[in-house]
């Protein structure tokens, strides 16, 4: 099941994975437009971050195509580190490298992969601890930040890359409460910026505010594809509409 | 009084203790005491370069052959488990003697006293290396992996910037304790007649024939190598926690 954007720049078709015994992805199809922002939601273990994960191939899939900016993913080394490089990725436990300062987890990437200078890393991983709002803990190590600011320092980190792709899976499960607002914030000014996001989250708000698209996804199917309006308001099948009364109404 | 102190006096001169001490061997307060002590704590110099040398080497290839370990692929796991399991099997001593003696024979190679003593406890000591890096490397979360992989870091950098310095901060006691062990271990070298410390009583024995305080002595020297190598382990491991503070 999908939906036709005119500038794909990420063509899934028919992708399925499997754990084993256990099909976590069943033929799963989705097109994204360039600059489009896609939030994917569902219940746990409905195969959403499996789906995100294929897409940077941190999992291989086993069957169906996923071509990324015109590149096929393969386990050809060169597509693999050229897609990887265009594509970032939030993780739900941030993941930063806990023996290095701020400043050296953002300009890591950019040193080893583009060969930039130590100067020009720190100026670039400067620029964007300004843009999630945290230049003051620039020499401090992860361990010494809240989690909001953690999570703000690896979306830096990811930017860093200059990415065209960023994927967010699950970014505020792993914060209190009262952190989610900061790492949002970031991420809707990120959205209005023009980067292509797919964003797995259980944050209906954001989705709401930000999504051109819901993706709804249950048990490795992509079940509904629909404008935020139209599947906040009148989804189309049954597993939605019970997905979003239980979600909506805790 | 007088009475137990006959009774005890030759009871220990009959049990063979009291004054058998000869101390004088080692006296420096004499000269032919002084020479020998000198002549015991010079040993200490290949003792040192002996055992830093053979883990230096031990580390790097204890590393090499622990990579392998953490493939994904049956045949290359192989690799790491044949040599681990074959390597650790030989006892230091018939490893040291074989390769002094074994290695020219079949090889037509020959080491000095010296390499050959440091191959043959490098070699040993590799395997254990290699256990060690495995477990250090094993212990580092997937997440770290996938952030490194997701910042396209290729496999060599993920390995040099990301996980070994957060591995080696974990097993940098199990490292401090393989140095321990070869220090000790290099007494072992001694028998194919490498001047370490150990070789060196042995010969001091031979001439002045009062083992109990040679060997003394000795105990005493290992004891004072191996509290610094602790004391310098130790400052390592609180110098690299304070750098993440």
């Amino acid at each position: 099941m999908s939906l036709g954007t005119d500038s794909p720049i990420i063509k899934i078709s028919e992708v399925s994975k499997f754990f084993g015994e256990f099909q976590a992805l069943k033929s799963v199809s989705l097109d994204v437009g360039s600059g489009e922002r896609v939030v994917v939601c569902g219940p746990s273990g409905s195969g959403k971050s499996t789906l995100i994960r294929c897409i940077n191939r941190l999992e291989k899939h086993e069957q169906g195509e996923i071509i990324v900016d015109g590149v096929t993913l393969s386990d050809a080394r060169e597509s693999l580190e050229k897609i990887r490089a265009n594509v970032g990725m939030v993780f739900q436990q941030f993941n930063l490298f806990p023996h290095l300062s701020v400043i050296d987890n953002l300009t890591l990437g950019p040193k080893r992969v583009y060969g930039l200078s130590e100067k020009e890393a720190k100026a670039r991983a400067m620029e964007y601890l300004e843009r999630v709002r945290i230049p003051d803990q620039a020499d401090k190590f992860p361990r010494h930040l809240s989690g909001g600011q953690q999570q703000r320092v690896a979306i830096a980190r990811s930017l860093c890359m200059e990415p065209r792709i960023l994927l967010f899976d699950e970014p505020t499960s792993a914060l209190d409460p009262e952190m989610i607002t900061e790492v949002l914030e970031v991420m809707t000014e990120l959205a209005g910026s023009g980067m292509t996001m797919i964003v797995v989250t259980h944050e209906m708000g954001f989705a709401r505010k930000v999504a051109d698209r819901m993706v709804f996804m249950d048990q490795g199917e992509i079940v509904e594809i629909a404008k935020p309006e139209k599947f906040f308001t009148t989804p189309d099948s049954q597993r939605s509409r019970d997905f979003l009364q239980k979600i909506l109404n805790h | 009084m007088t009475k137990l102190f006959i009774a005890l006096s030759s009871f220990l001169l009959l049990s063979g203790c009291a004054g058998n001490w000869g101390w004088y061997v080692v006296d420096p307060s004499t000269p032919n005491g002084m020479t020998n002590l000198k002549f015991m704590a010079t040993g200490a110099y290949y003792t040192i370069l002996m055992s830093l040398t053979a883990i230096i080497i031990s580390v790097v290839v204890g590393l090499l052959i622990a990579l392998p370990g953490l493939s994904a692929k049956p045949g290359v796991r192989a690799i790491n488990r044949v040599y681990v399991e074959v390597v650790r099997a030989v006892p230091i001593l018939v490893l040291i003697l074989w390769v002094y003696y074994g290695l020219p024979t079949l090889t037509g190679i020959t080491l000095n006293v010296f390499w050959a003593g440091v191959l043959a406890l490098a070699l040993s000591d590799s395997a254990f290396q290699a256990e060690i890096f495995r477990a250090g490397i094993q212990s580092i979360s997937r997440g770290q992996y996938e952030a490194a992989q997701s910042i396209s870091l290729n496999y060599r950098d993920t390995m040099r910037y990301v996980i070994l310095p957060q591995a080696i901060r974990r097993i940098l006691p199990a490292l401090g304790n393989q140095l321990v062990y070869m220090l000790k271990m290099s007494s072992l070298v001694s028998v194919i007649g490498m001047q370490e410390l150990t070789r060196r009583a042995n010969e001091l024995v031979v001439t002045e024939y009062r083992p109990l305080e040679i060997y003394t002595i000795l105990v005493l020297e290992y004891l004072v190598l191996i509290l610094i190598v602790s004391a310098g382990v130790r400052w390592l491991e609180r110098r690299m926690q304070a750098a993440e503070s």
